[in-house]
Parts: C-alpha cells; structure tokens; sequence
C-alpha cells in the first residue's frame, strides 16, 4: 500500500494541473497561434495525461491497490479551500478507489481518441476550421472538469466540477455559433442540466447539513452509519429524510444522464462537433449521474433503497421510450443520441436494481459500471464513425447516404462492430455487460423490469442495425463529385483503437475490480437470460435486415398501418411541447409576471428610493468640504466635544 | 541593560540602515537614473530580509517596543505596499524632479520608518513619537511638487489639521497619564475606569488618530490633501499611511482599552456608520479621480473599522486581511491613475471616456481595481468584505452590517461609474494609446494578481487568523 502511494502520488497533481493550465495557455494565445499549433499543444499535452492515467489506474488495479482482497480508496492528495466548520470543509482533492480508477481509463482513453480525431476532423476543404483553438481549449477545459468530477474527495467538489463540466458542454455544443439551431440547443442543454442541478444542490445542502461533512468517505464509511445516525428518524411530510435528499441528489444526476423527463437536452445537443459529441454526449459526461450514484452507492442501497427502487423504475420507463423513439429518427446523430439515452438507462436500471450484499445482489452495480466502461468505448467508436460519414456526406441526415460499403470499408467494419456490441451479440464487450445487467434485473426479482430491459434489448438491435443498412447498403443516392472516401490516419486509429477495445473488454474480469463492497465478486453467465437476450436481438437484427438491406417497401406499408403512433415517435412524443408549454405558459406567464412586477416595483423602487436619498443629502452636505481649514479645525473639535457629550450623558 | 534584546527590531534597524546608505547613494552618485535603481533595489533586499526574520513574541525597553508575528507580516505587507509606490513613483521621479529624487525615498523610508514605530509601541509615549515621525515628513512629500499651486497647498493644510490633531491627541494622552499614572499600555489597561475623565481621555486620543484614518468628522482635510499631492504619495497616505494607523488604532484597542469597551463602542459604532455614509455621499459627486478615490478610501476606513469595532482574535484577522487586500486594490488604482497623468496630465473622470479603445489593460486593470473595491465576488476585495462583515456580524451587530451592506450598493454605483466611463462612453478627445514605463507595469501585474488570486488563497487568510490576537 505505501509502496502505491508514494509511486502515484508524485504524478497525481498533474491530471487536474495539465488540463487546467492547458486550457488557460490555449484560451490566452487564441489569437496568437495557429489552430494547428493549438491542436499539436492540446493533444502532446494530453497525452501526457493519458499516460499519467493509465499509469495510476494500472498500478492501483494491479499492483497493490488491493489489501486482502479488498480495494483499499486512497486519498492522493487534499487541498483545503474553505473551512465553514469544523468538520465541513470543501477541499480539492484526489480519491482513486476503483471506479474513479475505471474512470481514469475511459476518460483519458476516449478524451485522447477524440484529440487526435478533431485534427482531422476539423480539417475541412484544404484548412483547419477558424475557431479550432477555441475548440482545443475547451476540450481541455472539459477534460479537467471530467477528471476533477470523477477524484472528487468530496461530493461539493464533485458539484464545483460537475458545473463546469456543464460549462464546457455548454460551449462545445455551441461551437458553431452562427448556426442558430446551436445556439439554441446549447442553451436548452444548459438550462435543462442547470435547472436538474438546482435539485443536486439542495441535496447537498440537505445530506451535509445534518451530517456536517461533504467528504465521501466519511459519507460511505461503515455502511454509511454516519447518515444513519444522523438522519435516519427524521421525516420530511411523511418521507424519510434520506430518501429525499438522495432522490434530489439523484435528479441532478438524471439531468446530466438525460433521464426522463431531463432527456429533452441530449439529442438537440448534437449540434456539437460530432468528436465533442462523441466525448461529452456519449462516453463520459452523459454518465456523471450514474457514476454519481454508483460514488454515493453505500448511502442509497443501506439508507434509500426505496430511491434505488424508483431509479430503477425511471431507468427501464426511459430505456424503453427512447429505444422507440430511435426506431423513428431520421438524423442519424440523433438515433445515436436516443441510444445512448437508452443505454445509460440500462446503467441506471442495474444501479437500481442492485444492493450491497451477499450473493447476486451486488452483481448490478458490477454489470452497471462494466456497461458503463464498454458502453464508452464502442458508442464512441459509433459517434466517430457518423463523424467520418459526416464529414463525407455533409449531411446528418438517413436520406443521403446509402450504400457507402462500397466507399468507405473500414469505417463500415468499425461501425459494424458497433453495432454488433450494442445489440449484444458475442463476442463483443456489450454482449457480456448487457447479459450481466438483465441477469442482475432477473436475479434480483425484478421480473417486470427484465421483461422490459429484454424488450429493449431487441429494440436496440432493430433499430441499430437499421441505422447500419441505411448508411452502409439500402439504396445509393447521387453523391456527385465527391466520392466518399475512408479518412486519413488521424481519424482512422481512433476508429481501431476503439475496435479493438469492443473485441477484447468483455473479457476483462470485471467482477474482480470493480463491485459494490470493494472485494472481488464471482460473475456467473446466467445461460437462460443470455440465451432469450441473444434470441431477441437476432430477432431485431432479422427485422432491420428484411426491411432496410435493400429499399423496398414494407416499412412504409406498416408504418401506414400505425401512422399515429409513427409520427407521435418521431417527434419523440411531445415532451418537448410539454416542456415548452410548461415555461411558457405556467412559469413565464403566471409566476414569472408577478415576480416581475415585485423586482420593478418593490426591489427597484425601493433602490431609486436609496439613489434619490442619497443623491439629495449629498447635495445638502456638500458645502461641509468648503476648503477653509478654519472650518476644518471647527468641525474637528465640535466633533470631539459633541462625541463626548453624548457619550458621556446618553 | 540587556542589548540582545534590540536585535528584535530588525525591521527598524535594518530600514535605518537603508535610509542612511539611501541618503549617502544620493550625495555621491551623480547619476540619478542610477540612484533610483540603487535606492529601489535597497529597499527591495530590506523587504525580502524582512521576510525572512522569524522573531516571534517579544519585547524590549521594557514593554515599551512590542513584536509578535502579526506585527512583522503587518510591517511586511506595508513593505510591499511602499515598495508598489516607488515602482509607480519611478516615471514620475524621472521627469518631473530628478535631481532631487533622493529626497523623496529618504522622506518616504523615515514615515515608514515612522509608521513601524506606531504599530510596534507598547506605550503611548512611544507611539506618539511613532506617529509624528510618520506625520511630518508626509507633509513635505504632499509639497514635494512645490512648483505647483496645489501641492503646497495640501500640505499646508494637512500640516496645520495634523498640528490640530496631534495637539487634541497629546490632551488625551495627558489626561490617561494623568489618571493612570503611567503610559505603558499594560499599565493604563488595568488603571482603566469608566470615569467621565477616563472616557473623555479615550475620546481625545481616538480623534487623534481617526484623523490618521480619516474617519468623520476627522476628515475634512482628506479630499484638499489628496488631490493636491503628488499621485504617488497621495497613493501612499491612502495606503500605507491609513493601514498603519488602522493597525495600530487595533492594537491600542486591544492592549490598552479592552477591559472597559463600554467607554468606545457606542461612538465608534456612529462613527463607523457615518464614516462610510459620508465617505459614499461625498464620492458621488466628484468628478476629480484622486479627490474620487479620497472620498472612497474615507468610506472604506469605515469598512477596516468594522473589524476594529470587533477586536477579536477574527475582528483583527479581518482588519489585516482588508488592508491588505485593499493595499493591492488602491494602489492598482492609483498606478493607473499616475500613469495616465505623467503622460497625458489628465485626471478627470471624463477624460476617461473610451480609455478601452485605446488603452485596454489599463483599463482592465482599472475595472479589477474598481470592481474589487465596490466588493463584487471572485475578486479580491469581496473576500476581504466578506470577513469584514462575518466579523462583526459574530458579535450580533446585524444592523451596523446591515447599514455596511447597503452602502456597498451605493459605492458600487460610483466604482461603476468609472467602469463605464472606460468601457461605455465615447469620447472625440481619448487620450492616446501609450505604453507605459516597465516599472509601473511591473507595479500593476503585481497587484493585478493581487486583486485577481489573493482572495481564492485560502492559506493566507488562515495564517493571519493563526497569528492573530485580539479581546
């Protein structure tokens, strides 16, 4: 154990420290350097921190981390910043236990991936895009608010960078700032993740009042006994205090996953740089809110498990109607989009259905961060793949491409396994994540929740592989001069690494690294589980192949048959209407018209009031400063004298 | 005697040795652009020695000369401060009086010299010399350009108030030696009685030094003398002058008054409040920067005297962490202002108009300046507001904080009206782009990362709160 610490702690400083300071050196030399040179410093320094990453993590897997057989968490470092009391301190600092230690790894690998992608991608008609310093220094930017989020010692920590990296969403999303469509996904993404946030932070406010600490491990230490102790009887009308304030920390976690009702922001968020989307919209941000509970697990499972109850419910509810609305989309971005939505709920689903406990009741939270980490690596390699197509294309949408088989061959491979991972098909990494979540939903008696997760499953299948004829086979459309074409190395090495991440993960033995109570847990294959999942998706890979390997016209006949229910999917079911109906109408008109009034009349009026005084008494006493030093003396002794009559007699 | 206890006034002796080597360097160097170097980098070396001396609790002259770590990190931050003041004063120096440019840091060293003195006095004998050695050399550094009309001008009025001054604060001293039969203050502590005379004796004493800080009424000679003086020292008597004096006023309060506080809380608490009131009332109207930044530094005396008011342990953590904050903030201001006057001559709010066109980080620096003055968060300035308040508000005064609060809303005001001058308004006559002297620039990133870092280091506060003492 010592031996670990004092061979990673001398690095650890510099995976928040490189980050951080490039993205002040990016930012201040914008309009110095060339967005070439901006993207070598951006991604050399990167690297660096790549390297650092995947040191740490590998030491700490294997290599020491473990003490009889328990994952010992190590605070690497702690930096004090504000002390409100004695116990509750905000700090910065370094946690490795090993989910951030899993998280190293996916943020390093996919931020690196995504680095040296851009250069490509970026590269457009002979010269790199305008803003692409702009571009590399708030990758840098997320890349440090990612890695603060995740080795945050404390949960207000983890809020600070949780914000941020809502920031740097904020500002990637909105990279292409004349598009108008940009700007407003961009501010509904930030208003929609900043108005779940506000829930987090009461939560915050409720759990560390009454514990009187933020730090996680205090938190989580002894089955979360200290939230026992002190919060264990107290009600809020009629519900446990606890369940509450972990429900209100889970809803921030909900905006940021894109949970219903807080989906609405993810797939307008698309309107990124497809490699920001790739980093952001798929791999690491979208999964702050399930590694957010999986960091709080012990204080959920022993304290909340009815909330655990409710996540599981929200997160098959969400699966289920994301999984139909990306049968219906167009924009192929977007069918990604919804189906990372729809996976992330398959995490949320395994969170909620698991426990610390004897037996498979742990399996979920193993089988949620192994889909989290596989889930990472090939949507990904999916999102970088559109990315390629795109860039080609010019065009997001189905109808434009077909038949690129023929063109570009790598990224169909790439694509393919994808698609293949997702669907759960072996002996690809989702394969064994995804059996491993539906075994836990059926173990854990979960019945009603597995049913739907394998209905979903083969939802995934069908509507991925229909995304998957549609570019790659379906029908060719005249693609004119350009012929597309598979991309230079930069954008292709990305592509295999991933690829050959999706082959090989599924084989990891996760059950050893990461699990609920830091000892190494046996994962058994459920045969029976595996078998139905399999058989569903075959059945979804089936369907997409006889309605879209070649275009014929069965699809439109059922879709006739069911035009109402179509239609209604492909506008993702009105949410957005309710959403807007509800600002608008409800909060814009009724609430906030009166508050209106109130800040003009009573909040300004009473402000002009104090200006108005002011303004006159200045006026009066301005002959006071008359310049004689006479009167100066004057006032001065008439002031002693005064002072001292009125002290001295009241 | 003992002698090795004179070697715990390092700072003093050493800061003598810098005037005496400054005074000579100035009689046998001919070349003065040299001598400034010389008599910067002098006093460079003392302020980095002084650093390093660790001297910890001590005393000598029996009780007469007190240090502990507070005082050194208080003589320290003064440092900096003068030393901020000769970068900002070089460029001035060397146009305007260059021959006799020796003067001027001789001048400044011995208030300083002064100023150490005042803060380390463990009676008031001590402190009084303490005090006028720092008042009557200011007075020829506010003549210093004799020349113009307006300098002598301030220094004769600030001679004859601080005349006035000194002679009201020697009756009080008299009347606290004549009760208390002695001028230690250990001793007038356990003598203290709440007679009439007693408190009178307070009183006198307290006008005295409220002219130091230019509390009300004790003002009147603030405005007149600032805008006369040259705008570096005009910048040191803000700074360096009011920190001392606010310091010690602490100190005093602490060592000799504490045990009787009904005798100076309730006028300190109306003269808090009518401090700030009329420092913010008066500053509205100004449209002169430097008569401007008198008024504000009037109103932000009252805010240092919130801290004093409390004089604990967190009241004086408060105290030094506002000075100090404010040293970077007001000098940062000042360094823009002499700047902009030794190229242009210009000091009029409205010459500011549309400075960002054409002078954009001075303007910026100016906008940090301003903005950490009016106390608007992630600056500097708020975090030293911030435990202004939090200090008072521990002793329940919620109605002082809240007059405190609402009169930031006014300063904010006239802070902002110098940001818009720079930013917003338009103006056919800008001054012209100009680049200023490396000395001054190195001055303003000085308290530019003073202004924009100082408060988000959380350690620095929490080493003046374990170093300080208080009721």
């Amino acid at each position: 154990m010592e031996a670990l610490i004092s061979s990673i702690q001398p690095f650890a400083p510099y995976v928040l420290l490189l980050p951080f300071l490039m993205f002040i050196f990016l930012g201040l030399t914008s309009f110095r350097i060339s967005g070439k040179t901006a993207g070598i410093i951006g991604t050399a320094g990167f690297s660096i921190v790549a390297i650092i990453c995947y040191y740490i993590a590998i030491q700490y897997f294997f290599n020491g981390g473990e003490v009889d057989g328990v994952y010992q968490p190590i605070t690497l470092f702690n930096l004090e910043w504000l002390r409100i009391s004695d116990t509750l301190v905000i700090s910065i600092g370094f946690y490795l236990d090993p989910i951030s230690a899993m998280m190293l790894i996916v943020i390093s690998t996919v931020s690196l991936m995504v680095h040296i992608y851009s250069f490509g991608y970026m590269f457009e008609h002979g010269h790199y895009d305008e803003g692409m310093q702009r571009y590399y220094a708030v990758l840098s930017l997320f890349s440090f608010a990612m890695l603060g989020l995740v080795l945050g010692t404390n949960i207000f920590q983890t809020y600070i960078f949780w914000e941020l990296v809502g920031v740097s969403s904020f500002l990637l999303i909105g990279y292409y700032y004349t598009k108008p469509a940009a700007v407003s996904a961009c501010k509904k993404a930030f208003i929609v993740t900043r108005f779940a946030d506000m829930f987090f932070l009461i939560g915050i406010l409720i759990l560390s009042y009454y514990t009187q600490t933020f730090d996680f491990n205090t938190l989580n230490a002894d089955n979360a006994a200290l939230v026992h102790e002190k919060m264990s009887d107290i009600m809020l009308c009629g519900l446990p205090l606890t369940s509450v304030a972990m429900f209100l920390i889970f809803l921030g976690g909900a905006g940021k996953s894109a949970m219903f009702p807080f989906h609405i922001w993810l797939p307008d968020a698309m309107e990124g740089p497809t490699p920001s989307s790739a980093l952001i919209h798929a791999a690491t941000m979208v999964v702050a809110g399930v590694y957010l509970v999986a960091r709080l697990f012990p204080i959920y499972s022993f304290e909340a498990p009815n909330v655990l109850d409710t996540i599981a419910y929200i997160g098959a509810f969400t699966a289920l109607f994301s999984a139909v609305i990306a049968c219906a989309q167009t924009d192929i971005k977007r069918v990604l989009a919804f189906s990372t939505i729809s996976q992330i709920a398959y995490m949320m689903v395994a969170l909620g259905v698991a426990r610390i406990g004897e037996g498979e009741a742990s399996l979920g939270y193993t089988a949620s961060m192994w889909h989290l980490f596989t889930h990472a690596m090939f949507k990904a390699m999916l999102f970088l793949c559109c990315g390629c197509i795109i860039h080609c294309v010019e065009s997001n949408e189905m109808s434009k491409m077909g038949g690129l088989w023929k063109y570009m061959k790598l990224t169909c491979i790439c694509f393919a396994i994808g698609c293949l991972a997702i669907a759960g098909i072996p002996p690809f990494s989702g394969f064994f994540s995804k059996g491993e979540i539906l075994s836990a939903c059926f173990e854990n008696g979960y019945t009603a929740i597995y049913i739907c997760m394998t209905f979903v499953a083969g939802l995934t299948a069908f509507y991925m592989f229909r995304l998957f004829y549609h570019i790659f086979f379906y029908e060719d459309p005249d693609y004119g001069q350009h012929k597309p074409h598979d991309q230079d190395w930069k954008m292709s090495l990305p592509l295999i690494v991933f690829a050959v991440y999706t082959c090989i993960c599924g084989f990891f033995k996760f059950g050893d690294l990461v699990t609920a109570d830091l000892s190494a847990i046996e994962i058994h294959t459920n045969w029976t589980v595996e078998g139905i999942s399999l058989t569903v998706a075959a059945i979804g890979i089936a369907i997409a192949t006889v309605f879209y390997y070649k275009k014929n016209n069965i699809p439109a006949t059922i879709m006739s048959k069911c035009s109402g229910f179509c239609h209604a999917a492909s506008r993702r079911f009105y949410i957005d209407e309710v959403w807007y109906y509800i600002t608008r109408s409800i909060i814009f008109k009724i609430i906030c018209n009166a508050i209106a009034w109130f800040d003009r009349h009573i909040i300004d009026g009473f402000m002009n009031l104090l200006g108005w005084i002011t303004n006159e008494v200045s006026d009066d006493t301005k002959d006071v400063q008359d310049g004689n030093v006479q009167s100066y003396a004057w006032i001065f002794i008439m002031g002693v004298i005064i002072i001292t009559a009125l002290t001295l007699y009241l | 005697m003992d002698y090795s206890n004179f070697l715990i006034m390092n700072h003093e002796i050493s800061l003598v040795v810098v005037m005496i080597l400054v005074l000579l360097a100035d009689l046998f160097i001919s070349n003065k652009k040299r001598f400034q170097y010389l008599a910067i980098g002098l006093f460079a070396i003392h302020t980095y020695l002084s650093f390093r001396w660790n001297i910890g609790d001590a005393e000598s002259f029996g009780g007469m000369y007190i240090t502990s770590d507070i005082h050194c990190f208080v003589k320290n931050f003064l440092n900096i401060g003068t030393f901020l003041v000769f970068l900002f004063a070089f460029e001035w120096n060397k146009t305007k009086n260059l021959s006799h440019c020796g003067e001027f840091y001789f001048i400044t060293l011995s208030t300083l010299f002064g100023m150490y003195l005042m803060i380390s006095s463990g009676d008031f004998l001590l402190f009084y010399i303490g005090l006028e050695t720092a008042s009557i050399p200011m007075a020829t550094l506010v003549a210093f350009n004799k020349k113009e009309q307006d300098s002598p001008e301030a220094a004769a009025k600030y001679v004859l108030t601080a005349a006035f001054s000194s002679g009201v604060m020697l009756f009080g001293i008299s009347l606290i030696y004549g009760t208390c039969g002695s001028l230690y203050f250990f001793d007038v502590m356990e003598n203290f009685t709440p007679s009439p005379l007693h408190i009178m004796a307070t009183i006198f004493f307290m006008a005295g030094l409220g002219f130091k800080i230019s509390l009300v009424p004790f003002h009147l000679w603030t405005a007149d003398t600032y805008q006369g003086a040259p705008t570096p020292v005009t910048a040191f008597l803000s700074v360096i002058s009011k920190g001392a004096a606010a310091f010690a006023m602490f100190c005093i309060i602490v060592k000799a008054f504490a045990n009787y506080p009904e005798a100076w809380e309730r006028f300190l608490w109306w003269i808090i409040v009518i401090t700030i009131t009329v420092g913010n009332l008066f500053a509205i109207r100004q449209k002169n920067l430097k008569r401007f930044l008198a008024f504000s530094s009037i109103s932000q005396a009252g805010y240092i005297m919130l801290g004093v008011y409390a004089a604990t342990p967190q009241g004086m953590a408060a105290t030094v962490f506002y000075l100090f904050i404010y040293m970077f903030t007001n000098l940062a201001a000042f360094g823009v202002i002499s700047s902009i006057e030794n190229k242009t001559g210009k000091l009029m709010m409205n010459d500011y108009n549309g400075l960002y066109d054409t002078n954009p980080k001075l303007a910026f620096v100016m906008m940090l300046a301003m903005f950490s003055l009016g106390g608007i968060p992630v600056f500097a300035g708020f975090f030293s507001k911030f435990f202004i308040f939090a200090s008072a508000m521990q002793l329940g005064e919620y109605v002082l904080v809240f007059i405190a609060l609402l009169n930031t809303v006014i300063s904010l005001f006239y802070y902002l009206l110098v940001v818009k001058a720079m930013f917003i308004n338009k103006s056919e006559t800008p001054i012209a782009k100009f680049k200023s002297d490396p000395m001054t620039r190195l001055g303003l990133i000085v308290c530019t990362l003073g202004i924009l870092v100082l408060g988000l280091i959380s350690p620095i506060y929490e080493y003046i709160q374990s170093i300080s003492f208080g009721m």
